[in-house]
């Protein structure tokens, strides 16, 4: 089913999103990739803070392409997921309640989302030009220095996503396969 | 001896970078609508139609396709009889960099792998020579996206693996990518040769068009049956389930020796790009 929220996403309102549910997502998100990661989850283990509000927050994983003049972004889907999987379980424990991005997730990464209330949610890969048209505002906040990988500050409109993974550990990815399969024998 | 200028290959593979990584080509656009036709399954259809909506964006607005603009691959066949005037490797590579930068593409290479320091300019280029006859210049950009390329692999199979074995190592490769390399995606196979040729050989089918077979009749029929292979999986587009988990298989294959069969498989996303221009 077709659901609409807006940030922050607390983890009572996490745990309510469902495997398979199709989410538009509005209001402020934030966007960090692989270099990202690896500062953030540093300065946690060092007890700083972070350049960015992680309590009830929601992580892009996207490296844009650089804004043409009078645009807000340039082309913005998800990149794969997997490689921020050593850094994820840190952030949810900190307060991040949702991940978009593509492909797999580790067992360390669901363990975390179903302890602390988080959802993994599904942009569609490769449709950079499309998903760009949400994003209505586009700010450096952190790590200008790593280019594309600099964190920014996303406010989006309607940002089309699907719940992968949920809360309670439920997969799109085994069980959309399945029933498709399945389907194929009726 | 035909002369040719640094400067205009220079030209062309700025011009190459900026076209390739906004204009989806013609035989990817058509297999992705075929697939689209053919696809039963109504979540991988709704998929379909935003990636036949997103390349469509992408033609009309002139920006990239995917925010992966990758690292620039250049091909380049140079006619023997072609003297070049100037350095051609920094021509590419100045090509890349203009290309890169007026073209508001992403800058996705870092100078040490380990390091990981970006260079600001996607420079340098994955660059393949190739001597041909002849007294032209063949050049052709063709931007790689990671979430693809991290899915590929190569084996060293035994000659006595034979083609069960490399059957078996295709459909492996593809089922341990799942949805992480952009379904539908296509199959770049390199059959033969020496462990770097074969994986050489993975990426140059990637640059021959979906809807062209390998000339060997045995080796076109291998690609058809792959791709059914494939597509029986039940991956489909973005992994979410479907019929639509590859375009095509490309293969090519060279000579090996008697004590080997190298099989590489180069997975590229529904987003395959490459442009050829001809000097």
């Amino acid at each position: 089913m077709e659901k609409r929220i807006t940030t922050p996403l607390t983890r009572e309102q996490a745990r309510e999103l469902k495997s398979g549910d199709s989410v538009l997502i509005s209001g402020v998100i934030y966007t960090a990739r692989d270099a990202a990661h690896k500062r953030l989850v540093e300065l946690v283990k060092q007890g700083k803070e972070l350049p960015l509000d992680i309590k009830d927050s929601i992580i892009y994983y996207v490296g844009p392409t650089p804004a043409k003049e009078g645009q807000p972004i340039g082309s913005a889907g998800p990149t794969t997921s997997y490689r921020m999987d050593a850094y994820s379980p840190t952030l949810i424990e900190q307060g991040e309640t949702g991940m978009i991005g593509k492909g797999k997730r580790n067992a360390e990464v669901i363990e975390a989302m179903k302890k602390h209330g988080a959802v993994y949610f599904g942009a569609i890969g490769g449709c950079g030009a499309l998903l760009s048209n949400c994003v209505t505002k586009a700010e450096v906040i952190a790590y200008e220095d790593l280019g594309a990988e600099a964190i920014r500050r996303l406010e989006v409109k309607d940002l089309p996503v699907v719940v992968i993974i949920d809360s309670e550990g439920n997969n799109l990815y085994e069980t959309g396969r399945n029933k498709y399969l399945e389907s194929l024998n009726k | 001896m035909r002369e040719i200028n640094s400067e205009k290959i220079k030209e062309v593979v700025k011009k190459l970078c900026i076209e390739a990584n906004c204009h989806l080509p013609q035989d990817m656009k058509a297999r992705i609508d075929e697939c689209r036709e053919c696809e039963k399954w109504a979540p991988a259809q709704e998929i379909l139609d935003r990636i036949i909506e997103n390349y469509g964006i992408a033609d009309k607005n002139n920006v990239p396709i995917c925010q992966d603009t990758g690292v620039a691959c250049v091909f380049l066949e140079i006619g023997q009889d072609v003297h070049v005037l100037g350095d051609i490797k920094e021509a590419v590579n100045q090509g890349v960099r203009e290309g890169y930068t007026e073209g508001y593409l992403r800058k996705s290479v870092v100078k040490d792998p380990i390091d990981r320091v970006n260079t600001g300019d996607n420079t340098p280029a994955m660059i393949y020579y190739d001597i041909v006859p002849g007294d032209e210049l063949k050049i052709t950009v063709a931007p790689k996206g990671f979430g693809s390329e991290n899915m590929s692999q190569i084996k060293m199979l035994k000659p006595s693996d034979g083609l069960q074995g490399v059957k078996d190592f295709v459909l492996k490769v593809v089922e341990d990518a799942g949805p992480n390399p952009c379904p539908p995606i296509v199959v770049g196979v390199g059959i033969g040769g020496t462990f770097d040729k074969a994986a050489y050989l993975a990426k140059k089918a990637l640059m021959r068009p979906v809807n062209v077979r390998n000339n060997e009749k045995f080796y076109a029929d291998l690609e058809n049956e792959l791709l059914d292979m494939i597509n029986a999986l039940g991956i489909g587009p973005q992994g979410f389930g479907g019929k639509t988990t590859a375009l095509a298989v490309n293969i090519e294959k060279m000579p090996t020796h008697i004590a080997g069969l190298p099989v590489a498989v180069n997975i590229n996303c529904h987003v395959t790009r490459h442009k050829t221009e001809v000097l």
